[in-house]
């Protein structure tokens, strides 16, 4: 098994190369240049000009690429233009944040989803089942900024219940208060996207144990004489939790991708939040290297879900 | 045919599925008996309502979706006024099932051990040790050979063959009076099916239990049964010893059933072929002769209004009178049957 | 010359293992098989789940990547790609398949189905081909209405009907019948035997009849070959494989076949526990050192036995064979 997990992580090496001469071009192609609308637009163009150069702008890709390439072998990112910061200190301050939601969010959806997606599925078009439906289709056609703004607006500005902005109060002196008011900055963000996050798993867990419910091996259970509560035990809910368990790798990378939202809209410091910021200001530096954490990390959630289905479903085995 | 020795007494059963909103019959006014000791082989083509006999029996219907009336009368239980808490002390210990697709109906994600010992854990007080000792016995009975090694192992790892004898040590774990196997062997090759109904007939030589065995399968039922009873349309249109069924068959369904088997002296022939099609559940005829229209040659006269079974040796009945004059079209003519 | 010369046919499966995945040792599916089919014949190849009776049909139509040997269909040898295209031999050689409902696009009417290699080989004009597919559907007993119908609209029998029909549809030399009446009813299983019967001598097709049915291969079969983990055990006419069967594997499969005779079963079963039981004992003897079965042997002009020659020899003597 861990020589499959070795394999895997080696083939990820041409796949990281390549996602990072891709990412690194994009941003060329990108109009503009960093100094565009952070210079003052009556700075002398020759002055522009020498700035490129000084910063290599005017090398060639490939000269260019190289040269990132080396700074990331010795930790450096390079700097960011607009925040004139190493690009490290800049995501690192900010990474823990993005991945400090994204986690609780996913504990939050499986929280609701796990239970109503069983629920549904046991009680198979009885109104237990429509309602539940009924419920994933409305999260599923709201597009999540639109709940997003909307929560804000009522739970932040209207009722006043939670923060609107930040990860943390300022006011927090010991380390209890810390955690306790990083807690409150992400409990609506993380609530909300659970609760209009949760459709996928719930369909899919509710038609895996639909499914379940009719297969031979329930049938088996029945005429062993198990009575109904035991065969949802120990049968149907572990063979469709299977397929959710071996989607959490995959949800992980969904969850970092939609922070980009979450983050935007609560003005919550994160990579997500970064990143819009980066792109309005053309910092190129920025953006490559947050592409290609999301790059790796979406990788490293497909390995993550090879690995926990080889564990949890005994037909796949790495050898 | 009711004498002591009954332990299974199937009175006027019928079971109906719900269909767009309507209860249709799958099989109507069913009288069996199952006695220690014999198989009983329930033989009949896809759709004459075998399978739902079987799952009848089981109670393994959805109350909600299905209608049953009549009386199973189980070692003097009536099982249908069991509730579902009750039929679960039948199921698994008194009546043991045999499923036909053995890699389904094996759960993939559970040791082969705890497959079995499930059945122990309901209907036995025995320790986990003893639950363990219980399960290689019954594993070495079935005939697999390396039983410690088969009991750590998961479905996938096994073959056809191998499942099959797994689900019948399920099956048998707690020496059942009454053993159901539906197509056991229809998924299996034909070596492997002799041996697998080798093991049916041992098991219940040893547990002296009663086996209905369902199957649409001819030669396994003439290999293996000591009754058949010959299911047609949701109806049993024959029944009598295997004897009495194969040397001298009277139903005209039976006898067409027999005809369109290729067999040893009709290579390079064509086979007979039994006009027309099983009516589907909707159209089945509530009156009349549900095989008249597959005989249309044999005049309306001969069939009876309302066909009831009749006994015409002891313990052979037919369903209906036509039986008395049918021939085959060829025979009519009085040229040779082959 | 036959219509078709399989020769030492090979079909084996990499399996791949270790860390860089390299080839490590090979599944032998089809291992090394010959035999020639004749015009207007119908072959019977059969054998239990896994022997490889199914890839050697697949081969034969052109759907396996063939690992090594050769099938010549008139003198030409049709693994090749480029032969096949040039000989139009996905015209003359057709297939029909077990499961009739998952080999029919579930989307397409019945009239699309049938026409659709009418499509690709004949190029009709609309009428002409809307009256083949009407004779098509009329030859194998299926009403015209059902022209316009899907395939779930149908019973096993009629879909396996409606099989035959779009095999036949390009007048085929060849067409390979992989388990076609496996999943069928008894009674619907006779019609659809009858008709394949019918078919051949209106058309004079060939049928290479793979199953492991042996009552229904008797039925269909002049010339049948036993199959057994990727070998050929025995190969005869029907008369050789039911009435003289020489390897141990024929004949453990035709004891484990059951009879309808019940006056019999308890002889039957004696008969047939006495050849698993030499089956069992005799291993050494009826296959090589490493389990497989050993190269052919002719004890006669038609049959053929995969024994060591003096073991052949001396079985076909005892069975009464003499050889050619």
């Amino acid at each position: 098994m861990w020589k499959t997990i070795l394999r895997r992580l080696l083939i990820m090496i041409p796949e990281v190369i390549l996602l990072s001469v891709l990412v690194f071009l994009l941003a060329k192609a990108m109009p503009g240049d960093p100094f565009t609308g952070s210079i003052n637009p009556k700075a002398d163009p020759a002055q522009i000009k020498h700035l490129m150069e000084i910063n290599g702008l005017n090398d060639p890709w490939y000269q260019q690429y190289w040269n990132w390439v080396v700074h990331l072998f010795h930790g450096n990112l390079g700097n960011s233009y607009q925040y004139q910061e190493p690009v490290t200190r800049l995501i690192e301050g900010r990474a823990g944040n993005t991945l400090w939601l994204a986690f609780f969010t996913m504990i939050l959806t499986y929280a609701f989803a796990l239970p109503l997606g069983v629920y549904a599925g046991r009680h198979e078009g009885k109104l237990p089942d429509t309602i539940i439906r009924f419920y994933t289709y409305v999260t599923f056609c709201i597009p999540v900024f639109v709940i997003l703004v909307l929560g804000i607006w009522i739970f932040g500005y209207v009722l006043g219940w939670f923060p609107t902005t930040g990860s943390v109060s300022s006011d927090a002196q010991t380390w209890a208060q810390t955690v306790g008011s990083r807690f409150y900055h992400i409990l609506l963000p993380s609530l909300l996207g659970a609760l209009f996050g949760t459709v996928n798993i719930v369909q899919y867990l509710r038609s895996e144990v639909i499914d379940a419910k009719h297969s031979d091996y329930v049938r088996t259970a029945r005429s062993k004489g198990v009575p109904s509560k035991d065969i949802y035990r120990h049968h149907i809910f572990r063979n469709s939790l299977l397929p959710i368990a071996a989607f959490a790798g995959y949800s992980i990378t969904g969850l970092l991708n939609g922070s980009i939202f979450t983050e935007t809209v609560f003005s919550y410091p994160g990579m997500g939040l970064l990143f819009v910021n980066s792109i309005s200001y053309r910092d190129y530096t920025v953006i490559t290297a947050l592409v290609l954490i999301y790059g790796i990390l979406n990788l490293v959630g497909t390995l993550l879900s090879d690995i926990i289905l080889s564990i949890v479903d005994p037909r796949v085995r790495i050898e | 045919m009711e004498t002591e020795s009954n332990f299974l007494n199937i009175k006027d059963v019928s079971t109906a599925f719900k269909i767009d909103g309507q209860f249709y019959d799958a099989i109507s006014h069913i009288n069996l008996q199952v006695q220690h000791d014999e198989i009983l082989a329930i033989v009949g083509e896809s759709g004459c309502g075998k399978s739902t006999l079987a799952t009848t029996i089981m109670g393994l219907h959805d109350p909600a979706e299905t209608k049953i009336s009549g009386e199973i009368d189980f070692e003097g239980t009536d099982l249908l006024k069991l509730d579902d808490d009750g039929y679960n002390e039948f199921r698994g210990a008194k009546i043991g099932m045999i499923f036909q697709d053995p890699l389904s109906a094996l759960n993939p994600l559970k040791r082969i051990e705890d497959q079995i010992s499930e059945v122990m854990d309901y209907h036995t007080q025995m320790t986990k040790a003893e639950k363990h000792k219980r399960t290689l016995e019954l594993l070495d009975e079935v005939g697999i050979v390396n039983p410690q090694r088969t009991a750590h192992q998961f479905p996938h790892e096994l073959s056809g063959g191998m499942r099959q004898r797994v689900v019948i040590a399920i099956a048998i774990a707690c020496k059942p009076d009454l053993i159901i196997a539906d197509e056991p062997t229809t998924a299996l090759d034909v070596t492997i099916q002799a041996q697998i109904l080798d093991v049916l007939r041992a098991i219940q030589k040893e547990n002296h239990a009663g086996i209905i065995l369902i199957t649409h399968d001819l030669g396994v039922v003439a290999e293996t049964a000591d009754r058949v009873a010959v299911m047609y349309a949701g109806q049993i249109v024959e029944q009598g010893t295997a004897e009495q069924v194969f040397n001298s068959p009277e139903h005209p369904y039976t006898r067409s059933l027999l005809r369109s088997m290729p067999q040893r002296d009709n290579e390079g022939d064509d086979l007979y072929v039994i006009k027309g099609n099983v009516p589907s559940l909707q159209k089945m005829p509530s009156t009349g002769d549900r095989f008249a229209p597959r005989i249309p040659w044999v005049p309306e006269s001969a069939h009876e209004a309302d066909p009831v079974m009749h006994e015409i040796a002891p313990g052979h009945e037919v369903r209906c009178t036509c039986y008395k004059t049918f021939q085959f079209p060829d025979e009519q003519k009085g040229s040779v049957t082959v | 010359m036959s219509l078709i010369e399989i020769k030492d046919l090979k079909v084996h499966y990499p399996i791949r293992s270790g860390f860089w995945n390299r080839i490590t040792d090979s599944v032998k599916a089809v291992d090394g098989i010959t035999f020639n089919i004749e015009a207007g014949e119908t072959y019977g190849l059969v054998g239990e789940s896994g022997s490889g009776k199914s890839t050697t049909g697949k081969s034969v139509v052109g759907l396996e990547k063939v690992t090594s040997g050769s099938i010549l269909y008139n003198g030409k040898d049709i693994t090749k790609r480029d032969n096949r295209r040039k000989l139009d031999y996905n015209r003359d050689v057709q297939m029909i398949f077990q499961d009739s409902l998952s080999s029919l696009n579930p989307r397409k009417r019945i009239e699309d189905i049938i026409a659709e290699p009418l499509r690709n080989f004949e190029h009709l004009s609309k009428d002409d081909e809307k009256l083949r597919v009407l004779q098509l559907l009329n030859i194998v007993g299926l009403d015209a209405d059902a022209l316009y119908k899907y395939p779930h609209q149908f019973s096993g029998g009629q879909r396996q009907r409606i099989g035959v029909a779009r095999a036949v549809a390009t007048n085929p030399k060849l067409i390979i019948a992989d388990e076609p009446v496996s999943a069928l009813d008894l009674s619907v299983q006779a019609q659809v035997l009858n008709f394949m019967k019918k078919i051949q001598r209106e058309f004079g097709i060939s049928y290479l009849f793979i199953s492991h049915d042996l009552g229904v291969v008797r039925h269909m079969c002049n010339n049948i070959a036993i199959m057994n983990r990727g070998r050929l055990v025995e190969i005869g006419t029907r008369e050789d494989i039911y009435n003289h069967p020489l390897h141990i594997y024929t004949k453990r499969l035709l004891a484990a076949i059951p009879e309808t005779n019940v006056n019999q079963r308890v002889a039957h079963r004696a008969s047939r526990l006495a050849v698993e039981k030499i089956y069992e004992e005799q291993q050494d003897k009826y296959y090589d050192e490493n389990g497989m079965a050993y190269p052919l042997v002719q004890v006669s002009p038609t049959h053929s036995v995969a024994l060591p020659e003096t073991i052949a020899k001396q079985l076909a003597s005892q069975e009464g064979e003499v050889q050619a």
